[in-house]
């Protein structure tokens, strides 16, 4: 039987405020353990806590980016269970009447366009952090990230392979990212993705028995712990089996998801409404004031690109999957407006040093000026697009413009035909042999030639230049 | 019997609470008598009533986004009975 998978994701999103959610205690990741902790994070009696606004209107924002419907009416609740890295004994979370539903975003995934529905967002609090003694059967307790602002951003089980919920993710992130809302940080766990994934024959509209897999921190993880699921899952179903409803945890070292049974009681959280913070009321004039100062998105970004400058779409999504990268393209044609021969250096020499260095364009040596400055040098002809590489990585190192490295280096290409010329003469003149077998019919000698005189000028010469001298002294006998 | 025996059990460890089988019977007794009173209300016609979620009309109480100085982080510690390296210890939980 063949089968299909239905994939259903939950993303976290820490968001990018000063202070927490309900208290001001700094968000600052890496502070001394227990710095950054107070009365109302840690749920001491007789606190009061209240909602930070940003975190609302970074709420606001990544719902109507993702077309979500605002809630007129939402409040928060509790979401009760007994955790070390709990301090109250609830995570004030939303449970019934959450901030946003029923919104969607759009991934592209082998050029074929689909629409991702998400189910809600809400707003909710981190929980501290645990650190588990290697030898002794101890944990320490860190309540720093305790009260640090979330978005949980539930998606419909409209996902159906791997591939999909990774670009439904990479999508998520690159909307937090242009927002400016979430650093999207997944080994850092800025950014946290837990799946419900289950099985069902291919064409059946039912839904098989699920399970949740969690501890997949990178892209490369959602996609592998997936697959491995889907596998795992079938197996047992080819063989009769029943699948059981529990939570997985991905392995990345054996490549496996493990059950965690045993370690987890059946979710009963007793939610109820939290009677400390008030509810919150959101009018048609505050859901216009943030719309308005909504940024363009990727994917509107990416449709500009592609009819304003011309450029593939595959040019445009990996130019627009950063806001930063976007800018930087689009600062560099500022300067230099040949969109394709922008777009080719930065998607090949730029992002290869970049990815190479695990770097963002933001912290890059080379300006956008600088960069149409080099591509200026290689159209007027003074340097030779392969010099151009070279000069390119001693900017890229260096941070110094390419008029200053051709210069100092002395790579001006070598235009001079009466020069080259008696270079060329020299070299027939050294190769008697040469000359003959490709006066004889080998053609193909003529590279061997070109070779000779750019060894000569450390690839300086002009190579039109240069091809064009040789085939004229040596087919004018 | 608006709660069973069983129920009370369930809540209790959910509670990270134990109780002896005196104090189960007596506990399920109780609760029971506090049910069965609730369900008074279920007298009351509410089809027409929005249900309460929260008992203030006060709505949109918001605080900006800055910074103030955390507690000390002796008080923090103050109350933990076991701490190492500024970290509360607690039995390992995984
Ligand atoms: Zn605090």
């Amino acid at each position: 039987m063949k089968y299909e998978a239905v994939i259903g994701l939950e993303v976290h999103a820490q968001l990018l405020t000063d202070s927490k959610i309900f208290c001001s205690c700094s968000t600052k990741f890496g502070a001394p353990p227990n710095t950054h902790v107070c009365p109302i994070c840690m749920g001491m009696p007789g606190v009061l806590p209240v909602l930070n606004k940003k975190v609302l209107e970074y709420a606001l924002k990544m719902a109507l980016a993702t077309h979500c419907k605002i809630a007129p009416y939402s409040v928060f609740a509790r979401k009760n269970y007994f955790y070390p890295d709990l301090p109250k004994g609830y995570q004030i979370s939303q449970y019934e009447l959450p901030l946003a539903e029923d919104g969607y975003i759009e991934i592209e995934v082998d050029g074929k366009k689909k629409r991702i529905g998400i189910t809600r967002i809400h707003m909710e609090e981190d929980a501290g952090k645990l650190i588990h003694d290697p030898y002794r059967p101890l944990s320490y307790v860190d309540f720093n990230r305790t009260g640090v602002p979330l978005i949980e951003i539930v998606s419909k089980p409209d996902i159906r392979t791997p591939e999909e919920a990774v670009a439904y993710l990479k999508m998520l992130r690159s909307i937090l990212r242009y927002l400016e809302i979430c650093d999207g940080n997944m080994e850092e766990g800025s950014l946290r993705c837990d799946a419900n994934i289950s099985l069902r024959p291919l064409g059946s509209s039912e839904f098989g028995v699920k399970t949740e897999l969690k501890n997949m921190n990178s892209f490369r993880h959602v996609e592998r712990a997936l697959s491995y699921e889907i596998e795992r899952q079938k197996s047992i179903l080819e063989s009769g089996g029943r699948i059981v409803q529990e939570t997985r945890l991905w392995d990345e070292t054996k490549g496996i998801t493990r059950s965690m049974r045993g370690k987890e009681e059946a979710h009963d959280y007793r939610y109820f409404p939290d009677p400390d913070l008030v509810p919150i009321v959101i009018d048609k004039d505050w859901i216009e004031e943030i719309k308005r100062g909504l940024p363009e998105l990727p994917s509107e970004k990416k449709r500009r690109f592609i009819s304003q400058y011309n450029l593939p779409p595959y040019d445009a999504e990996v130019l627009t999957s950063s806001k930063s990268l976007s800018e930087y393209f689009e600062e560099t044609l500022k300067e230099y407006n040949r969109p394709k021969v922008v777009s080719n250096w930065i998607m090949s020499e730029l992002l290869r040093q970049l990815n190479k260095d695990k770097k963002e364009v933001t912290e890059c040596l080379i300006r956008p000026k600088d960069l149409a400055g080099l591509l200026k040098m290689i159209e007027e002809g003074t340097i030779s697009g392969k010099i151009a590489k070279s000069v390119f990585e001693e900017m890229y190192m260096t941070g110094k413009t390419a008029k200053e490295i051709v210069k100092e280096k002395g790579l001006v290409q070598i235009t001079d035909e009466t020069a080259l010329r008696g270079m060329a003469k020299g070299i027939l003149d050294r190769y008697p042999n040469q000359v003959k077998e490709y006066k004889g019919g080998k053609k193909k000698l003529l590279g061997f030639f070109i070779g000779q005189i750019m060894k000569e000028t450390k690839g300086k010469a002009n190579p039109q230049l240069v091809n064009k001298i040789f085939k004229e002294l040596l087919d004018e006998e | 019997m608006k709660i069973s025996k069983e129920e009370v059990l369930h809540v209790a460890k959910l509670a990270r609470l134990s109780f002896s089988e005196k104090e189960i019977g007596l506990f399920t007794h109780q609760l029971n008598q506090i049910l069965i009173y609730m369900e008074k209300l279920n007298e009351v016609d509410t089809s027409k009533i929005e249900p309460t979620y929260h008992a203030l009309e006060i709505t949109n109480v918001f605080r900006e986004d800055d910074i103030k100085p955390s507690l000390d982080k002796e008080k923090v510690l103050s109350n933990a009975p076991k701490k190492d390296r500024d970290m509360i210890v607690v039995p390992r939980v995984i």
